[in-house]
């Protein structure tokens, strides 16, 4: 009996892949055959191989996820990885978004594997596959975005991470998929060390709408307190559309890092080194220490770039002297660093033992540049006719009128209302 | 001032003995010649003419001005002219609390003719006791019978008790309550000068502006000496709050015929070193020649203390290594100024700041080292003052370092703005996205509790 329930859901597999109406009743009749379906997991592996993915991809999703839900099938199928693997390579993209959730549930069991056997690297290409196919459109976000990024973190392959991040992501199905993924997003950044973004990314997580505090944005605060102060110099305040959950609590559970902005402040590097010190171990539990070190020596930085405002030549001694370095050929070496990361423009002398500090040399009279201005501006006339369109479609939304129309004054019978009655 | 003396009355630096600067003949506030019983301080430096510097005062304010002097200066000979000097005008008066406060300070130093005379403080004490039952007899007797006038009298009678003897908090509330009872302008500004002498001698100068404030309401026209003690103890409220700009204006308005009249306060002296200091602290040039060098009015004052007049037109005319150097003698006796010796050191590096700027504006290039000259100053020191000034964007300037020239340097517009409009950009992109995805969020968020709504 059992046996005959899944060789006959096969059958219908088999025969009901065809147009779109056929796949529907099919689905319908999969859905009610799931139990038996999870019941007879172990089984199910032999009748993987009599389908074919790409034509009857929501049947073998099926199959697949009571398979792969079995822990036991799991740990002895040698060749799960690569099942799973054809399976996203090869299947349908308007069969899976069928049924979504079973393939996140796929490719979750998927990704844990992969994590388990500690190879992360392996599992890059094909999720990145799947979150393609899963996508409606390139802005949406799924949940297979945030697993990808802790694949690409683990493996530390940040490049991989870069193209899926460099998406918009303007529609979101759940709120708590986009905390993990900005979150990660930013950890991606600072590894590939632009900070800009890492900003966008973490400001994002604390700044999204929640009721209550969750450890995501937690994190994500102490490591945007770090980043602030290596972007800036200093945290800023909490832009007024935070979630009063963030503002009240936030700070409280972040005090070390806190502490280490208001030590970066006062600008002295044995102040702040003495602040590490304290707070060492916290730094390290975080996993934030190497951030950390980077807060320290963009102190120089900024130290010295304020020299660039007020000196056009200055010996390196007094660089040193200034910036709190211990002897001139230190002072070289990071204003020579700071001229190969473009931080600043100067030329040093070693025969005076002299920079110059010149002018940004930025005209903004070449080819290039006019380019980037005039794809800026349309990049932005795009944006502002979305946000447009947002807000007039906002304007019409039956929800909306109703709760305008309640809270609107009273007028006098004459003068003009702005809410058409039926909306009261 | 950076290298000079800070705040102790001993001048460090040489000076010349006895600088003359201009007619210092008719000005009691510096002497001539060292007086005898008076010690020089050894090398020179100024010294003032406590006497000739106390007979410029009347009342309270003489006593304070002394005991402060007595307290800040640092010369045993000065010091015990102060306290002789207070101790005979307390003597005068009938506070027996300041007397004794004042002994106590004094201690034995002036000698067994000053030992305290507790005879004299009871007797102040009893007659008091019995001045002040009587007072307040008079003014039930005046309240049963309801007049007026009577009644104003007797508080005003009963403040000017608690003046006499040091009780200025009382003082202050019956001059206030005498509001109430007052007719014509001529009662108001009594009241309200009164009021104004006891909050200057309490420190509360909120209470200074608001009375200022309401004398001048008054419809009737004032006449020009109450308008001239209105006008200088406006100032003073300004000077205390930190005000320069506003304090220098009122000082600047008021008219001489101010004279003596408000010696209880302040002297004419004063209003000349007040306002001309506040007034090269916070005016810019066009100010400064319209409101002090050419106010015919201000230069009565001007008269009276020459090396204000002097410094403002060396200021003004570019001398100044000069201007520094009046300021630097003016300093020791500026500090011993009740009103003026915590705002001493931020007005002297205002001007100094401001002559620094005033210097650099004209060239492109500047070399450091004649600047240096100029001010006095060592190249290292001026250094460090310009960089102070150019990151604080008072000065658009760059310092070569090896060359030690200062450049001017004017920003390029158009490179600036086209950085802004590119930053402009760059923020509205990232904010509208954010907000694009924060407004789904919530709309999801809304709509998750909608759908559990039945």
């Amino acid at each position: 009996m059992a046996m005959e329930s899944v060789e006959a859901v096969v059958a219908h597999i088999q025969g009901l892949s065809g147009s779109q109406e056929e796949v529907a009743h099919l689905h319908s009749l999969l859905k009610q055959s799931e139990d038996a379906l999870r019941s007879q997991a172990a089984r199910l592996g032999a009748f993987l191989h009599q389908l074919d993915p790409s034509v009857h991809t929501l049947g073998y999703l099926f199959l697949l996820e009571a398979y792969s839900s079995d822990p036991v099938c799991r740990e002895q199928d040698g060749d799960f990885l690569l099942s799973i693997v054809e399976f996203i390579n090869s299947c349908s993209a308007e069969q899976i978004r069928l049924a979504p959730e079973k393939f996140i549930s796929v490719c979750k069991s998927f990704k844990d594997k992969v994590m388990q056997l500690q190879v992360p690297i392996q599992g890059i290409v094909p999720l990145r596959t799947a979150i393609r196919k899963l996508q409606v459109s390139s802005e949406q976000l799924t949940t297979l975005h945030s697993d990808y990024l802790l694949l690409c973190l683990l493996a530390k392959c940040y490049k991989a991470g870069l193209s899926i991040l460099d998406d918009d992501i303007f529609e979101v199905d759940q709120p708590r998929d986009l905390f993990l993924y900005c979150y990660y997003g930013g950890m991606i950044n600072i590894g590939l060390k632009s900070y800009r973004k890492a900003w966008e990314c973490l400001h994002n997580v604390i700044t999204a709408p929640m009721t209550t505090l969750n450890a995501i944005a937690v994190e994500a605060y102490k490591k945007y307190i770090l980043v602030s102060i290596i972007l800036n110099g200093q945290v800023p305040l909490f832009p007024k559309y935070t979630s009063s959950t963030a503002q009240r609590n936030l700070k409280s559970h972040t005090q070390p890092y806190i502490d280490l902005a208001n030590c970066y402040a006062t600008g002295t590097f044995a102040e702040l080194e003495g602040c590490i010190q304290t707070n060492l171990e916290k730094f390290q539990s975080d996993s934030n220490l190497g951030l950390v070190k980077q807060v320290l020596s963009s102190l120089y930085k900024r130290n010295i770039q304020r020299l660039t405002q007020t000196y056009l030549t200055l010996s390196l001694q007094d660089i040193a002297n200034a910036a709190q370095l211990k002897t001139p050929r230190e002072a070289e070496m990071h204003v020579l660093q700071m001229i190969q990361d473009g931080e600043i423009f100067a030329t040093i002398n070693q025969k005076d033992g002299m920079v110059s500090f010149h002018e940004d040399p930025e005209q903004y009279k070449t080819c290039g540049m006019i380019e980037h201005i005039d794809s800026s501006i349309h990049r932005l006339m795009a944006l502002s006719q979305k946000l447009g369109s947002l807000d007039e479609h906002m304007s019409c939304d039956p929800a909306y009128l109703t709760r305008i129309g309640k809270e609107r004054p009273r007028f006098d019978f004459d003068e003009f209302d702005s809410v058409p009655h039926k909306f009261l | 001032m950076e290298g000079d003396d800070e705040g102790t009355f001993a001048a460090a630096t040489g000076y010349e003995a006895m600088y003359a600067n201009g007619d210092a003949g008719d000005d009691p506030r510096l002497p001539p010649t060292p007086r005898s019983g008076k010690a020089a301080v050894g090398g020179g430096g100024d010294l003032m003419d406590v006497e000739a510097y106390a007979a410029l005062y009347t009342g309270r304010t003489k006593v304070a001005r002394l005991l402060f002097i007595a307290e800040r200066c640092g010369n045993e000979g000065m010091q015990l002219e102060a306290f002789r000097l207070a101790h005979d005008e307390i003597k005068k008066g009938e506070d027996s609390h300041l007397y004794r406060e004042a002994m106590a300070k004094i201690g034995d130093r002036l000698g067994p003719r000053y030992a305290i005379d507790q005879v004299w403080a009871d007797a102040v004490d009893r007659r008091a006791e019995v001045r002040k039952e009587k007072l307040e007899n008079e003014l039930n007797i005046y309240k049963t019978n309801l007049i007026k006038e009577s009644i104003r009298m007797g508080f005003n009678d009963l403040a000017d008790f608690f003046y006499a003897h040091g009780q200025l908090g009382d003082a202050f509330k019956n001059f206030v309550r005498t509001r109430d009872y007052c007719t014509t302008s001529k009662h108001i500004i009594h009241m309200c000068l009164n009021v104004i002498l006891v909050s200057i001698e309490l420190s509360q100068f909120m209470h200074v502006s608001n009375y200022v404030s309401k004398a001048e309401q008054t419809p009737e026209q004032l006449d020009p000496v109450t308008h001239s003690k209105l006008r200088c103890a406006a100032g003073l409220a300004h000077l205390e709050t930190k005000k320069y700009k506003l304090a220098a204006r009122k000082f600047l308005e008021t008219g001489h015929e101010l004279g003596n009249n408000y010696t209880e306060v302040i002297a004419p002296q004063d209003v000349a070193i007040y306002g001309g200091l506040c007034a090269l602290a916070s005016f810019d040039r066009t100010e400064l020649k319209n409101k002090v060098i050419d106010n015919i009015n201000f230069r009565n004052f001007l008269e009276l203390v020459p090396e204000v007049r002097e410094l403002i037109n060396d200021f003004y005319a570019s001398r100044y290594a000069s201007c520094l150097e009046y300021l630097e003698n003016l300093k020791p006796n500026l500090l011993l100024d009740i009103h003026l010796h915590d705002h001493v050191e931020t007005l002297y590096t205002e001007i100094r700041h401001k002559a620094i700027i005033q210097y650099t504006i004209p060239f492109i290039s500047v070399d450091l080292h004649t600047m240096a000259g100029a001010f006095k100053t060592n190249v290292a020191g001026l250094e460090k003052e310009l960089e102070a000034l150019i990151t604080d964007n008072q000065i658009q300037a760059r310092i070569d370092s090896h060359n030690k020239i200062l450049y001017a340097r004017h920003a390029d517009q158009r490179n600036a703005t086209f950085q802004r409009v590119l930053q402009t950009g760059v923020e509205f992109e990232r904010d509208v996205r954010a907000m694009l995805v924060r407004a789904n969020l919530i709309k999801h968020e809304c709509i998750t509790r909608a759908a559990r709504k039945p």
